[in-house]
């Protein structure tokens, strides 16, 4: 308690502490390894080219294919975006819900379980029939089910995780119970949820992502990396791979600076 | 003028999972408005649950318990007291000043009333120009100074305090309590203190309420002779009176109840 500090060293995996410059360069590092050494593995034709591209010929489909790349992502990051943002709020509010009341809690327990395990993706054949064969919206819908059980699971238990000592300072100071919520129960509630919404953010763009292999509009990374490797155009579907993973990523590190900064300052 | 706190044939049993635990059997005690009263004994001997009983944390099993002539649950709605625990309790997502404010803000005081009166408490405990900080800026004895600014924004006329310098290093703690006999000198406030250091409770109490576990009850209620609290000083720490009240209440700990009572009387 007495530490003088504003916020703790982050520690790496192994319990070292690292300052941000030497724990950026190491994964940069690491990466450029891996991708000189596959580019000589392509190189000396060990590696058949349909089955992995060189890292050049990858790049060079990007740089082709980029309007039609940057197009694509934008289809699929706002059905990634909608469904993040739809399935954080349901789960947000369901939480509330849950934890405002006890018979609440019992029926949303078990349904959120069921959906835990529901491979939800698997609902998209289902979800492009019923919404025609022209639109996003089954799509959106299996994002937002995705991220709504992480945000849910998070925020109920951050709900419950007010301490003893503040609540009977605040049966002390004759508080309401809408003011124990407001002072104490939401904001220590806050960083948790947002935890939530860093992990549903990557399953909300991998959900929207596959949902378009199931038919549906095309002009989305998913429908584009499908069709490329259909017509067998490897370096192509690789390169749409690349954009997906790069939106994966902005998805990712965009939330987690939010539940950064949330955690510092509620 | 009624008394601060009253409690009259106070049981308390609780209720728990292996059967029933009884914390406290017949308490009766008075604190007078200004006085400073420290309850001492052993862990388990119902101290803490003898406080909360008069913040209205707890209820009695039996008996009463009236703070300002009002039932005790009356008194806690009305904001008769102020209280501090061990743990400072620091909302760390709020300013220092921002955690003072808390209970003004709660009861709705005006933004500018609030304010100024933080400002006053804010000097008042000495943190001068810390208002801005958040607590994971500030020591153990800067928090706990927090705390009882805290307690104290609604000029309560009670303080209950459960073992507020525990957790502290020495030096913190005796320069904290001579603050603390300072401050409620300057505020008029009754306190009652928690702890389980016996120089401690000597140094800053008018009476020193000993008690003792299973069941937990009172022993012996120890006038501290040793002047009016207000005036008191480090240098009474090595003054012949203060090692004389230290072994008084260690007899009566001990339950030998030596200096008052011929041995073998009955140690109630
Ligand atoms: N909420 C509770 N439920 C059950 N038993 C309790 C509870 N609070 C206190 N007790 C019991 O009452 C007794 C007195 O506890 P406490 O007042 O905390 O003692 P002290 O503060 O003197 O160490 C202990 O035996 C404790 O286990
Ligand atoms: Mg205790």
């Amino acid at each position: 308690m007495a530490t003088l500090t504003r916020t703790r060293p982050p520690s790496g995996p192994l319990g070292r502490t690292a300052n941000g410059a030497e724990r950026a360069i190491a994964p940069v590092v690491l990466g450029i390894i891996v991708v000189g050494i596959w580019q000589l593995l392509a190189g000396t034709g060990l590696v058949e080219a349909y089955l992995l591209p060189s890292p050049a010929a990858i790049v060079d489909e990007i740089v082709e294919f980029w309007p039609s790349m940057v197009s694509a992502a934008g289809i699929t990051g706002l059905n990634a975006l909608v469904g993040l943002v739809a399935g954080s709020l349901l789960g947000i509010a369901a939480a509330l819900v849950a934890s405002t009341s006890r018979p609440f809690d019992g029926m949303l327990a078990p349904i959120v379980a069921a959906l835990a395990v529901i491979p939800i993706v698997a609902l998209a054949p289902v979800l492009n029939t019923m919404f025609g064969a022209d639109s996003q919206t089954g799509r959106q819908l299996i994002a937002s089910l995705a991220a709504f059980v992480p945000v849910f699971i998070t925020t109920a238990r951050g709900l419950r995780q007010t301490q003893p000592v503040h609540r009977e300072l605040m049966t002390s100071f004759a508080a309401t119970r809408w003011q124990v919520m407001r002072t104490i129960t939401l904001p220590t509630a806050v960083p948790y949820t947002f935890t939530g919404i860093r992990l549903a953010s990557s399953l909300a763009v991998i959900s929207a992502l596959v949902a378009e292999y199931f038919g549906g509009p095309r002009g989305g990374l998913g429908g584009l990396i499908s069709s490329s490797a259909a017509s067998s155009a490897y370096p192509r579907a690789w390169a749409y791979v690349v954009a997906a993973i790069a939106l994966g990523l902005a998805f990712y590190l965009i939330t987690l600076a939010l539940e950064r900064w949330v955690s510092r300052r509620r | 003028m009624s008394n601060a706190v009253t409690v009259t044939g106070v049981d308390k049993v609780f209720d728990s999972g292996a059967g029933q635990v009884v914390a406290l059997t017949e308490v009766a005690l008075d604190v007078a408005p200004g006085e400073f009263v420290s309850l001492i004994g052993p862990s388990g001997c119902g101290k803490s649950t003898l406080l909360r009983l008069i913040a209205d944390l707890e209820s009695p099993t039996n008996g009463t318990v009236e703070v300002f002539g009002t039932s005790a649950h009356q008194a806690r709605l009305d904001q008769r007291y102020g209280i501090a625990f061990q743990q400072a309790g620091l909302l760390p997502w709020r300013t220092v000043a921002a955690n003072i404010a808390l209970p003004l803000e709660l009861s709705g005081m005006p933004k500018s009333d609030v304010r100024a009166r933080v400002d006053e408490l804010i000097a008042l405990v000495g943190l001068g120009d810390f208002g801005d900080r958040f607590p994971d800026q500030l020591s153990g004895g800067m928090q706990q100074r927090v705390a009882i600014a805290r307690a104290l924004a609604k000029k309560p006329q009670l303080l209950l305090m459960d073992e507020p310098f525990g957790a502290l290093d020495e030096m913190t703690r005796e320069y904290l309590q001579t603050e603390l006999l300072r401050i409620a000198a300057e505020t008029g406030a009754a306190v009652v203190f928690v702890t389980h250091s016996i120089p401690e409770a000597v140094y800053l109490s008018d009476r020193v309420v000993v008690m003792s576990p299973r069941p937990g009850r009172i022993a012996e209620v120890v006038p501290m002779s040793l002047g009016s609290t207000g005036s008191r000083a480090d240098d009474l720490r090595e003054d012949g009176s203060f090692f004389e009240m230290i072994t008084a209440v260690r007899e009566a700990l001990h339950g030998g109840g030596v200096a008052a009572a011929p041995r073998g009387v009955e140690n109630r």
